[in-house]
Parts: structure tokens; C-alpha cells; sequence
């Protein structure tokens, strides 16, 4: 389907209605794993709204993403409690094996790594979350492992 | 399922499905919140469901909201006798089934274990469990949150019936306000006086709104109470409206907590079926509509006028409160803002009223609703103490109670970790040390050791966690999220960032903790929103107790934690190695060489200061050094 044609739905599910804008964004995102350019094009278009608009909320909010992301998507929760059992070193250990920063995706668009202020899964930290799938008390040992059954 | 018409019809319905329930049936409860799927709750689950369906025993199965006991999940528990397995597995079940539910037989090795050993049957013994006072929390290992029944079988929805059966708005509000109840998001402002002031507005349009941006790392009680209680809060959020007069409600919920979207959604159309949202609620002429706000991740969002920005499809940034939202809130209408927390502890009140719950908890309130904290808090305990989840308790319990009652003490105590501090209150909170750990917690002690309640985030800290380091970790929390509005908050914390960055890598200079006590007071006085006046706390309350920490990164560039990687170097103890080569293959830059049973050395260029080594080693063979001893031991 076009991206012209999905976005059409998603505006269509809500309504056409502006004050939806941030859940359009969102159902965008989690279509595509980021907001493509086209896609914003076209909901400024079609909900006569204006790109400054849409474009302050696609950069203030930090779930989206303006970039094309990697299939995998590692997000290392950064949160108090990972925070205190290890997160940073889990993170370290990742960027070391993937050979990427936070926020990066390496060159073959495989994977991506991110981090999340907190999932409240906080009994369960250090946690990492990939694709989705929350793996917790992880260690830094633990970790490689896990990306290892992605690659 | 026909819409109900009358609260009378709702009361025959509670009272039919509450004579179904047979207390003697044997029941099977699975907890399936966000923790326990983790540890792979969903498999249990369904491979609970197959074993049975073969096994043709007379057993219910039900599959929870949260237990609160994450760490152990995926967690079981048997009823009626409240047996409680944790960390089962699927290979567990058919014998939990041939043994437990057929014969009674318990198996033991599937029992919680305390650190001394002890093997507790019973959920109601278990230390975690035994002092907890579960109020918000009472159904959420019991009931079906995918079932309307479930919750209704259980009172569910008495309250509001009870209400339009024929309470006036003001009988309403006044329960609330004497009933001492301060909204459970951080502030501790009580919830009944702005409940008034919103009534008091004589617009046609209100709105009320629930504040589930739970955005605290560390803290997910709200995720929870909606996961494991969704119809708790639709309830809470019913009874607000009717007395404030709003007939347009949302809950504003972080998109990071799918599981919890879920669930309302499914609440909610099941609320509208019984004709419990909708037009004409029980037929009484109250009109109440429910929409559900997903959030982008932005902290500040959980400031109200930045939720209600965000509501109207706006950038997320507060705006001026030159009048309160109970006036001018959500498209400049009157609105009543609670958390999570607070709406679900609503419908409990009604029901038990007053005295009851006021018999809960700290101080009076008979005439101020400012004299006490009352009810119960959750607290999400977390961080290096032996039992990790979330823990409903009676305000006024103390520090130590929970940390080491509860929360079974600091965790690898063994490997010689001792308590040194709880950070309460999320990143407007503050640490409180050791000295502190016999106060009693509610909103008012918290506030005078110079952190909050916040939303009850509780974050144990050890003597391995550096306070510079803390401190640092929120400001650059804040820094990140601060919405660039106002300029104190967005340059203050950069300048603060700035200075806690260079501290942490041993260039701290001699000028700098001034200048923090200078940037915390000029961002408090002149923020413009919550999260620069309270910005300052981790870094203020950090220098209030741990001043000699920041002393020894500035002045001896070492981290008396051992923390900091720029400050410390790994060495292995001559002494105490063994040869066993277990460091050196999980050395993550092999900088870590030896032949198996002789010393092992780590070579320092290579070393990344990530303390696996220290980690995985059973014979305490690794030293970190900092400080002027770098020099003295790695010298020779």
C-alpha cells in the first residue's frame, strides 16, 4: 500500500480530527518504525495543518524518530532502578558490541539501540527490551547473548 | 448484556454475581502484569490452560493483574488456601496440578525463600506480603482485569450506584475532603478541595482527567493499578465527575505502558455495554464519556497544564497558572486533574466511608484536610534490596520497616553491601540517608527531610552507589527533558549538568559546590513551572548528606563508592585469587590474563572499568582502587 493510502486510514480512524494529531503521529510511527517525510507531507496536507505544527510535536516528544530505524530495535531502560543495578554498563556493552551509540543504527539497518527513561518494570532491573520482548536482570555478560540470538 | 437502568439494578447484579462466588473453589490465580510476562507469565498461562483442559479437574484458572512481587515472577497463587509458588515454570505446572491442586501436596522448592532460608506456604506469610495493607491493590491479584464480572462480583461499581441512588454533588465532596485524601501523584494536595473549587465553577463544560503519565523512573504502581484494576479507576473517575458536574473525561497515559492501553480500552467498552459510561448512567441523568490520550514521552507531560497541552493536540509545555485548572484547565474549561492512584482510591472510600479510612494512617483531619497523611501509599521498592515490586502500606510506616521488613534487607549483603540511602520522590525528590531510617513516611516527614512523596517511587541505594553520581544521573534527566521554556530550568540545569559531569571525572574544581547551591536556589525561586523549582532536590539533598562524597571527588579525585570509572582502577587481590579464570572469560576486552589456578592481572590499557570481573568473582579477588591509592598499589 502507499504511504499516502496508510496514512489516509490512520487520519481516517480518528476522525480527521486535528486534536488526534499526537495519536496519528503515533499509529505513523508504529507503522513504519518512524515518521517518513512523505507521511508528514501528506497529514499536513490533508489536515490543513501546518508542518511547524507537526513537526514541533514529531521533535518535542521522544518517542518519535525523523530517521529510518534498524530492524531490531534494543531500548536499554535508563531508569532509577535499572539505573542503580547497572543500566550504564549494559548500555556501554552494547554500543561496544554493536559497534554504535545510543540513539545509532548500524550501517546494515539491522539494529538500532534507544533508551527509555523508565517501562516501569522497575523489580526487574537492569532491563533491556528488544522488539518488544523484555528481558530482565540482565547482566553485562547476559546481554551479548541476547543480541546475538537477533543477529 | 443489556445497559443497566437503575442503580437497583445494578445492586441485584453485584448481589447475583456475588452469590456465584464460592469461596471453597479451588483457584488458580497467574499473574500476568508487565513484570511476570517478562519472566514469561504469558507461557505459563496458556500451558496452565492445556493442563487443565487434559487434566479434567475441577479448578478455575484466572489470569491477573499484577501481585506486586515482579522480582519472583512469573507468580501462581493457589486458592483458597493462598498457596504461592513463585518462578514457576512450565515445566512446573503439570505437577503443580497432579500435586498440589489434586492432593493438596505442597511443592516446596517452588516456595518464596528468604535470605536466612526460610520457606513461607502461604502468600499471606510471606514477608514481602504480611505487613502490606492492600486498599488500592485488594483485587489486583484476585480478579480477571479483562472481566467487568469480576470486578463487579467484588462490589465493583457499588459506589457510584450507591451515589446515584441519590447523593447530592456536595455529599460527595464532603466524604472526599473529610476523608483526608491528598492526590496521590506527588504534590499531597487534597483531592476533595479541588473537587470544591472545580464544583464551585458554574460553566455548563468540565472535564476531569486522569493523570496516568506515570513518567517517575522507577516508580510503576499506576501501570499496575490499570493493568491489574482498569474498572477502579474508570469508577474513581465516574464518581469525580458526577460531583464536580464534568461529563468528558480522559486518562492521559505514557505510550510506553502497551499492556495498561489495553486494558482501559477493554474496561471501557465493557463499562459503556452495562451502560455505566455513556448517556443517562443508571438512568439518573448523568452523562459520562471516557477518552483514552496516549503521551509521546515527554516527562514534563505529567505537569498538568503540559497534559492538558498535550490533550488539545499541543506541544507538551506548561503554560502560566495565572488561574488554577479547577477554573481554567482543558480548553480553558474547569477541570479536575488526579492521578492514577488517587482515582482508584475513590471508590473504596464511598464504599467503607470515612472513619473507616481515616482510621489509616498519620495525623488529624477532622478540620483540616492538610493534618495528616491518610489511606495507604504504594511504593515501588526497587533498586539493591532483596524483595523488589510494589507494596501498598498505611501511610506512617517506617523507612526501615520497609526497607528491611519488607524489602528483606540490602541486597549481596554477603559481599559486604550495606544500606546507605533511599531516594524517594523521582527526579523532584531527594535522597534520605541512613540516619533518617526510623521517621515515619508520608507526605509531610518526607517533605521535611527534604525530599517528597512524589508518586512513590522508593529507590534503595548501597554503599557501591555513588551520591555524585545519583545527583547527576537526574539533572541530566532533567536536562533532557526540561521543555526549554523558561531559562533558569533549561540553562541551570545544563550549567549544573555541566559542573556534576566534571566532578564525576575528576576535574571538580575548587569553586564548584557554591556555584550548585548557587544555580538550585536561583532555579527554584524563579522557574517557571514544578520541574525547575524542584529540579534542584537530587543535587541539594545530595549535598545536604553527602557532602563528603563530593568532597572526595574534588578534592582527592577519588569515588568513595567505587563507582565513577574515570576515578578507578580494578586490581586483582594477590591473596585471595584462585586461578579460576572466571573473570578473565567474561573480561569483555580480555584485559584480564592468567593461567588457570595462578594469580591473574589485569592489563590497565585495556580495562574499561566495567566491573564484570568484580561482579561474576565468588572469592572477593578484585580491589577497586581510588584515590591516592591508585598510585600506591598499582605503582609498585
Amino acid at each position: 500500500m502507499e504511504i499516502t493510502q496508510k496514512v489516509d486510514n490512520i487520519i481516517d480512524n480518528y476522525g480527521g480530527d486535528s486534536k488526534s494529531i499526537l495519536a496519528i503521529l503515533q499509529d505513523v510511527q508504529a507503522e513504519y518504525n518512524y515518521l517518513p517525510r512523505e507521511a508528514v507531507n501528506h497529514i499536513v496536507e490533508k489536515m490543513e495543518v501546518s508542518l511547524a505544527r507537526v513537526s514541533a510535536l514529531a521533535t518535542f516528544f521522544s518517542s518519535f524518530s525523523l530517521t529510518p530505524r534498524g530492524e531490531h530495535i534494543i531500548t536499554i531502560c535508563m531508569g532509577t532502578a535499572c539505573y542503580v543495578r547497572g543500566a550504564p554498563q549494559i548500555l556501554k556493552e552494547v554500543e561496544r558490541d554493536l559497534e554504535i551509540k545510543d540513539g545509532e543504527t548500524t550501517p546494515d539497518q539491522k539494529f538500532s539501540i534507544e533508551t527509555v527513561n523508565c517501562v516501569g518494570a522497575c523489580a526487574l532491573g537492569p532491563l533491556v527490551i528488544v522488539d518488544g520482548n523484555y528481558h530482565g536482570n540482565i547482566s553485562t555478560t547476559d546481554v551479548k547473548k541476547v543480541v546475538e540470538t537477533y543477529k | 448484556m443489556d445497559k443497566l437502568k437503575s442503580p437497583q439494578e445494578l445492586d441485584s447484579l453485584i448481589k447475583e454475581l456475588e452469590s456465584k462466588l464460592n469461596p471453597e473453589q479451588k483457584k488458580i490465580s497467574i499473574c500476568q502484569g508487565t513484570g511476570c510476562l517478562a519472566s514469561g507469565a504469558d507461557k505459563v498461562g496458556k500451558t496452565f490452560v492445556d493442563e487443565i483442559k487434559k487434566s479434567n479437574l475441577d479448578v478455575k484458572l484466572i489470569h491477573t493483574g499484577c501481585h506486586g512481587f515482579c522480582e519472583r515472577g512469573p507468580l501462581v497463587v493457589i486458592h483458597p488456601e493462598g498457596i504461592m509458588y513463585q518462578k514457576v515454570k512450565e515445566k512446573d505446572i503439570p505437577e503443580i496440578l497432579d500435586k498440589t491442586i489434586k492432593d493438596g501436596e505442597i511443592i516446596k522448592r517452588l516456595l518464596y525463600k528468604d535470605t536466612q532460608g526460610n520457606r513461607y506456604e502461604k502468600e499471606q506469610d510471606v514477608p514481602f506480603y504480611k505487613d502490606q495493607k492492600r486498599i488500592v491493590f485488594a483485587l489486583n491479584g484476585h480478579i480477571d482485569p479483562t472481566r467487568i464480572q469480576d470486578y463487579i462480583s467484588n462490589q465493583g461499581y457499588g459506589s457510584i450506584s450507591k451515589i446515584l441512588a441519590g447523593w447530592k454533588s456536595e455529599k460527595v465532596i464532603d466524604t472526599i475532603i473529610k476523608s483526608g485524601l491528598r492526590g496521590r501523584g506527588g504534590a499531597g494536595f487534597p483531592a476533595g478541595v479541588k473537587w470544591q473549587s472545580c464544583a464551585e465553577q458554574k460553566n455548563s463544560k468540565k472535564y476531569v482527567i486522569c493523570n496516568a503519565d506515570e513518567g517517575d523512573p522507577g516508580a510503576f504502581m499506576d501501570r499496575s493499578i490499570m493493568e491489574g484494576n482498569p474498572h477502579s479507576v474508570i469508577e474513581g473517575m465516574l464518581i469525580g465527575a458526577f460531583a464536580v458536574g464534568a461529563d468528558e473525561g480522559y486518562i492521559y497515559i505514557r505510550n510506553e505502558y502497551p499492556l495498561a492501553v489495553k486494558r482501559l480500552q477493554v474496561a471501557l467498552k465493557q463499562a459503556h455495554e452495562y451502560g455505566l459510561l455513556g448517556q443517562n448512567i443508571l438512568g439518573s441523568g448523568f452523562n459520562f464519556e471516557i477518552k483514552v490520550n496516549r503521551g509521546g514521552g515527554a516527562f514534563v507531560c505529567g505537569e498538568s497544564t503540559a497534559l492538558m497541552q498535550s490533550i488539545e493536540g499541543k506541544v507538551g509545555r506548561p503554560r502560566v497558572k495565572w488561574q488554577h485548572t479547577v477554573k481554567k484547565g482543558l480548553w480553558q474549561k474547569p477541570t479536575v486533574i488526579n492521578n492514577v492512584e488517587t482515582w482508584a482510591n475513590i471508590p473504596a472510600i464511598i464504599n467503607r466511608g470515612v472513619d473507616w479510612f481515616t482510621s489509616i494512617g498519620t495525623g488529624d483531619v477532622t478540620d483540616n484536610p492538610w493534618g495528616g497523611s491518610k489511606g495507604t501509599k504504594i511504593f515501588s521498592l526497587v533498586g539493591k534490596v532483596n524483595n523488589t515490586g510494589l507494596v501498598e502500606v498505611p501511610m506512617g510506616m517506617t523507612l526501615r520497616k520497609l526497607v528491611f521488613d519488607i524489602g528483606g534487607g540490602i541486597k549481596n549483603s554477603k559481599k559486604g553491601r550495606k544500606f546507605k540511602a533511599v531516594q524517594t520522590g523521582g527526579p523532584s525528590g531527594g535522597c534520605i540517608p541512613e540516619k533518617f531510617l526510623d521517621n515515619p513516611i508520608d507526605f509531610d516527614e518526607l517533605e521535611k527531610l527534604g525530599s517528597m512523596m512524589g508518586s512513590g517511587g522508593m529507590i534503595v541505594m548501597d554503599n557501591r552507589t555513588c551520591m555524585v553520581q545519583v545527583a547527576r544521573y537526574f539533572v541530566d534527566f532533567l536536562k533532557e527533558e526540561s521543555c526549554g521554556k523558561c531559562t533558569p530550568c533549561r540553562e541551570g540545569l545544563r550549567g549544573m549538568s555541566e559542573i556534576l559531569n566534571r566532578i564525576v571525572r575528576g576535574k571538580g574544581r575548587a569553586g564548584d559546590i557554591d556555584l550548585l547551591y548557587n544555580l538550585a536556589t536561583t532555579m527554584e525561586t524563579t522557574s517557571f513551572c514544578n520541574l525547575g523549582k524542584t529540579a534542584a532536590n537530587p543535587v541539594l539533598s545530595t549535598l545536604k548528606y553527602f557532602m563528603d562524597e563530593y568532597k572526595a571527588h574534588i578534592d582527592n579525585i577519588e569515588c568513595p563508592a567505587r563507582e565513577c570509572g574515570d576515578l578507578i582502577k580494578f586490581q586483582v587481590d594477590k591473596d585471595n585469587c584462585t586461578g579460576c579464570t572466571l573473570c578473565a572469560k567474561n573480561c569483555p576486552t580480555e584485559a584480564i590474563s592468567g593461567e588457570r589456578k595462578k594469580n591473574h592481572h589485569i592489563d590497565q590499557d585495556k580495562c574499561v572499568q566495567c566491573g564484570v570481573c568484580d561482579d561474576v568473582c565468588n572469592f572477593n579477588a578484585i580491589n577497586i582502587l581510588s584515590g591516592p591509592e591508585i598510585n600506591q598499589k598499582l605503582g609498585e
